[in-house]
């Protein structure tokens, strides 16, 4: 097991996370490498997000992610300050990601949206109403797993996009970066995401199964 | 302005992220009041970034920090030594160095018996051990060392041949010619001294 040596924790002030990670980077480079721990470990959920949403498995995306930030160790040296550490990380992470996709699985189908043509107006599904799911209600795994399966569903040129951008809450420019493409084609596919995601759950709400009142004290659904 | 619903479809996601002209925003706020189908697209997709942006929502697998802890410290170079460790690792080849020169055959310390050269083959460097009242040299592990024979050295096959001991025929056998063999049998249980 690694044991972080805390004589040698970064005195910097907690709330300039920033200049912390700078400063970390810094010192990595500069040779002390025990330190990456303690540099990557804010990012390793952001990380797993990222290769799950490629591989829709959870062994898998932590294979991937062990693997992500292990290169990203090894790599360190070829970090520029200029980019954001976590933009780099992400980037390393949905690379290894797509390449065990490839090499493991080249026969995958791709899922429901990837042939769609993102350029054309997606018309969502006519619900008189939506009864939102409360946010408690992610207390519940079969709450989880269905929004889980949702987003597996998705094709993954929109799933990479909305988990950088709602699950890793990166801003619509680190998604352009990370992924390589433009501002434009984030934001249009994020839409597309986001209403496929709309449509898919919202069958789910029939008889207000996810309903506050459902939540109500005495009157648990489990 | 008026916005269509296909408009509105098209800038939900920008009026959610508040990235939206507000002349374009006022008109979309006046058509979520008249539009209910747009109006539940608006709830409906607030509430998916909402949820999917909970922490709660994707878990990692129980575990995962330890194990990903693990696979980097293998990956980790070895800790630097302190000055301290530098000390002592100097002072260590100090002491062996001083054992080695020790060790040295000197003049005075000859003790050499024609019993140890008597056709054996062991390599020089042996590491043997030899008891304070015995005259004969063991491999570590060998039955005939006794213990209860005085204080146990480690030396290497030279220095205790040097010094006048001889092979043990059980447990240094496969060194030893049958001459040879039969020569330390003889005299040692004869009592005899080279």
């Amino acid at each position: 097991m690694l044991i972080v040596d805390t004589s040698i924790s970064v005195k910097v002030s907690p709330n300039n996370e920033e200049t912390r990670e700078h400063d970390l980077i810094r010192r990595i480079q500069g040779g002390e490498r025990e330190l990456f721990y303690e540099l990557v470990r804010p990012h390793e959920r952001r990380v797993y997000a990222a290769t799950f949403a490629i591989l829709r498995n959870p062994a898998d995306a932590e294979d991937a992610a062990q693997e992500a930030i292990l290169k990203a160790f090894a790599h360190m040296h070829q970090f520029r300050s200029e980019a954001r550490f976590s933009t780099w990380l992400t980037q390393i992470a949905i690379n290894e990601a797509r390449m065990r996709r490839r090499k493991d699985h080249p026969e995958i189908m791709q899922p429901l949206g990837e042939h769609q043509d993102e350029e054309g107006v997606y018309t969502p599904r006519e619900f008189p109403d939506w009864r939102e799911i409360p946010s408690e209600s992610l207390e519940r795994a079969e709450v989880r797993e269905l929004l889980t399966e949702a987003l597996a569903s998705l094709g993954e040129k929109y799933r990479e996009i909305f988990v950088l951008r709602d699950v890793n809450h990166l801003s619509i420019e680190e998604v352009a970066e990370t992924l390589g493409i433009s501002r434009a084609s984030v934001k249009t596919r994020l839409l597309r995401a986001r209403l496929m995601l709309r449509d898919l759950l919202a069958p789910k709400l029939s008889g207000g199964f996810f309903s506050r009142e459902s939540f109500q004290k005495g009157n648990k659904p489990w | 302005m008026v916005v269509t619903c296909e408009q509105v479809w098209l800038e939900i996601s920008n009026y959610i992220e508040n990235d939206l002209d507000p002349s374009l925003r006022t008109a979309m706020d006046e058509h979520f009041h008249t539009c209910s189908r747009c109006a539940s697209v608006l709830a409906g997709t607030r509430n998916i970034v909402q949820l999917y942006g909970d922490e709660r929502m994707l878990q990692v697998p129980l575990g995962y920090s330890g194990r990903m802890q693990k696979r980097l410290a293998k990956e980790m170079p070895a800790k630097r030594g302190t000055i301290f460790g530098w000390v002592v690792a100097a002072a260590a080849v100090a002491l062996i160095a001083g054992a080695i020169a020790l060790s040295k055959p000197s003049s005075q310390t000859v003790q050499q018996s024609p019993l140890a050269k008597a056709g054996n083959n062991i390599p020089a460097n042996l590491a043997v051990l030899v008891s304070e009242h015995s005259k004969i040299f063991h491999v570590a592990g060998c039955k005939f060392l006794h213990t209860n024979d005085g204080k146990i050295r480690s030396l290497t096959a030279e220095q205790a041949e040097h010094e006048g001991y001889v092979p043990c025929i059980h447990c240094l056998a496969k060194y030893l010619t049958n001459t040879a063999a039969d020569f330390i049998k003889k005299h040692l249980w004869l009592g005899t001294s080279a």
